[in-house]
């Protein structure tokens, strides 16, 4: 029988339609125009061409968020690469699975200085979880399928291909793996059943015990455990700004978000708990505060995937290496034998404590003003959408305000930078998430800052008819700069606000949305309900809002978790 | 407290730069780095010497680990262990009082001189770290040309293996 040869762009796409990818996100340029005409001569991978790299990566990865299926992204060598990298180190510090495919001047022309010639392995290198440059046809299938498999297992994460041009043209036998090995890359799900042992015990032992949980929990899609866990122990849980919807927030042993701009009573309770169980979580600088002061009195238990996260930064007491959800199912299974017994008495004059100190109502706000307060504006959009929309954010104030005030009960609905801090996020994340879910309601909450980051996407939105919804908070301030500047810099507000702001109705209605501009806090409810009617396009709402408001309450830099600003 | 951390990795492009780019990006630091292949030409065998607290050193071994190449890694340091390290050195002899006083150090250190010219002398030393060391220093009335060492490698001794 004759072989059949085809080109490696062709591979290319075969390998994606194998793989089950259903949407490419990626912009053209020479040294992929192979790998081009390859896609346009298939139909099952569809690719969405957006109006910059970043913007590409990022709706990758909110596609990834979303589904829990990898994010796949397609770019040009050179500047199609280095705009792809701020997409990249977002991805890499949130841990989300995302296969990267750089085009690369052909084999011969590497090092020339070639046109269009960066070294896109060398500089992915410091925020991908691997790459690869492909240097023969015969690795290109394969060199694929690895990269699904390790961007997808373990501590997820984003994998480059650098793939050179004249590999792109060369033809041979096309054969998709159905199988992949590694001998040096062997991540262990399952946790060491005698520390999980010790974990149950030390939980049965806690007085003050305080449940911090974290993206981990999203990622290994354990929620239910997590929920049963909790509620079989009767401990409070809080959560990070990663974590946030893997416990549903309405619950009422859900004390809200920790950390920098976290509840008092999480806080709280996190300084003052006797047993810490952490679950796929980091220990991040934001949510620490001083390292040097936190948790003082706490024995830790440490569930994470990464052994490299445990006792990083804070030294723990019972460590487990594996997979949230195995773990989770193997403590359940435990507790469900009957030996072990928690400590009831203690635990509810400890909830009792944490009644108290949720009683201060650390987050209530005064909207009588006749200026909008954006905290608001978050309230009301979660009451509009019945507290069911996926909803993304930029970077900033807005940022916290969402996590703050819109109350997730589901995993994957809550989208942010949380790691990397990626202003510009928030819209093509949002592209993503609608392009998963058509019949959602895909909310971008933003601020007049962010939205210009990447506001081009506003034409991707149009071309594939993706009806997100656009909630700018306008309050002509980069407003967590202009927050910072006034707490520490005696109210010298360099470079935080911002002249020539675009008429943004305008704006969205010259790239064929609808625009609307709110006022009065009076109009916001109607507005938003408005808004959300419109189901076949993109609605851009320029909400403007009161310019010196703060995110309270606030973990100074440096301070412990006890010692937060309240309003 | 000083460190011999034996890492198998990969024999591919690139393997090395993301060993020296994490040490870069964290804040490591490297005293010696060397490799070479094994045996087993798909594996190189890198050894590399940094120092740190009981923390750091966790860390670096298990960001190491954490690289996708990276195939095995011990931590010399851990276990009773054998380390070299090869010295090149040349030296100015001008008269015969130096020629003759540096053939006797190197015999001393068990070095060789393996060139000589009419003014110079190059001279062979392996050893432990601090055996090179002080080899050097009993040099300082003797100017040096030029001196190249090769970092240390490192094997345990007896039974442990560290291999695939």
């Amino acid at each position: 029988m004759k072989k059949v040869e085809i080109t490696g762009a062709e591979m290319f796409a075969r390998s994606l339609a194998d793989e089950g990818v259903e949407y490419l996100f990626g912009y053209p340029g020479g040294a992929v125009l192979h790998i081009y005409d390859a896609l346009y001569q298939q139909e099952k991978v569809k690719h969405i061409l957006v109006r910059h790299e970043q913007a590409a990566t990022h709706a990758a990865d909110g596609y990834a968020r979303a589904t829990g299926k990898p994010g796949v992204v397609l770019v040009t060598s050179g500047p199609g690469a280095t705009n792809a990298v701020t997409g990249i180190a977002t991805a890499y510090l949130d841990s989300i699975p995302m296969v990267v495919f750089t085009g690369q001047v052909p084999t011969d022309m590497i090092g020339n200085d070639a046109f269009q010639e960066v070294d896109s392995v060398g500089i992915t290198r410091p925020c991908v979880k691997h790459n690869f440059l492909v240097k023969d046809l015969s690795e290109l299938t394969s060199t694929i399928k690895k990269a699904f498999y390790v961007a997808t297992t373990g501590r997820p994460g984003p994998v480059v291909v650098d793939i050179p041009k004249d590999i792109t043209a060369q033809r041979g036998e096309y054969n998709y793996p159905s199988k992949v090995s590694i001998r040096s890359y062997n991540p262990v799900v399952k946790g060491h059943i005698g520390q999980i042992k010790r974990a149950v015990e030390l939980m049965m032992k806690a007085k003050r015990p305080m449940l911090y949980t974290g993206g981990g929990v999203v990622l290994d899609n354990a929620s239910d455990e997590l929920t049963e866990l909790t509620k079989t122990l009767n401990f409070p849980i809080t959560q990070t700004l990663m974590g946030l919807g893997a416990y549903p927030a309405t619950d009422k042993q859900f004390v809200g978000m920790l950390g920098m701009h976290g509840t008092y009573e999480a806080n709280m309770g996190m300084h003052n708990c006797d047993v810490l169980i952490a679950i796929g979580a980091r220990f991040d600088d934001r949510v620490t505060g001083n390292i040097e002061k936190f948790c003082p009195d706490a024995r830790i238990i440490h569930l994470d995937i990464d052994p490299a996260s445990i006792s990083k930064n804070v030294k723990v007491d019972v460590p487990i290496v594996g997979g949230v959800k195995s773990v989770l199912q193997d403590m359940l299974k435990l507790l469900k034998s009957g030996d072990y017994k928690t400590d009831m008495d203690a635990v509810a004059l400890w909830w009792e404590q944490i009644l108290e100190w949720r009683s201060k109502d650390c987050l209530k706000f005064d909207a009588t003003g006749k200026i909008i307060k954006p905290q608001m504006v978050v309230q009301k959009l979660y009451e509009v959408t019945n507290g069911d929309a996926y909803v993304t954010s930029d970077v900033g104030q807005h940022q916290m305000w969402a996590a703050q005030y819109y109350k997730f009960d589901k995993p994957r609905r809550w989208i942010n930078s949380g790691g990397l801090g990626t202003m510009g996020f928030g819209m093509p994340a949002a592209m993503g998430v609608q392009l998963a879910y058509p019949d959602a309601t895909v909310a971008c909450i933003t601020g007049e800052g962010s939205i210009q980051m990447n506001i081009q996407e506003l034409s991707t939105l149009k071309q594939y008819g993706l009806p997100i919804k656009v909630i700018t908070l306008n309050n002509g301030m980069l407003g967590m700069v202009r927050q910072w500047q006034e707490f520490f810099y005696q109210k010298r507000y360099a470079m935080s606000y911002m002249e020539s702001l675009p008429d943004f109705v305008k704006l969205a209605e010259s790239y064929g949305h609808t625009g609307m501009r709110i006022e009065k806090p009076e109009d916001v409810e109607g507005a938003l309900r408005e808004a959300m009617k419109i189901r076949d396009r993109v609605v851009f709402m320029d909400f403007i809002t009161d310019s010196e408001e703060n995110v309270y309450p606030m973990i100074p830099a440096g301070a412990g978790q006890n010692e937060m600003i309240l309003v | 407290m000083r460190h011999i951390i034996s890492i198998l990795i990969e024999n591919e492009a690139g393997a090395l730069s993301r060993v020296a780019g994490l040490f870069s990006a964290r804040g490591y630091n490297i005293e010696s780095l060397t490799v070479a292949p094994t045996n087993d030409p798909s594996l190189s065998r890198m050894t590399l010497v940094t120092s740190g607290t009981d923390e750091i050193i966790e860390q670096i071994t298990k960001q190491l680990n954490k690289l996708i190449d990276v195939v095995k890694l011990q931590d010399m340091t851990e276990g009773v262990h054998m380390e070299r390290e090869m010295m090149l050195v040349k030296v100015r002899v001008a008269n015969h009082q130096e020629r003759e006083d540096v053939k006797r150090f190197s015999d001393i250190f068990r070095g060789r001189v393996i060139d000589v010219s009419e003014e110079t002398y190059t001279i062979e030393v392996t050893g432990s770290t601090s055996k090179l060391d002080a080899f050097i220093k009993n040099l300082s009335k003797i100017q040096v040309l030029e001196l190249v060492r090769s970092g240390v490698i490192g094997i345990a001794r007896g039974e442990k293996i560290l291999s695939l």
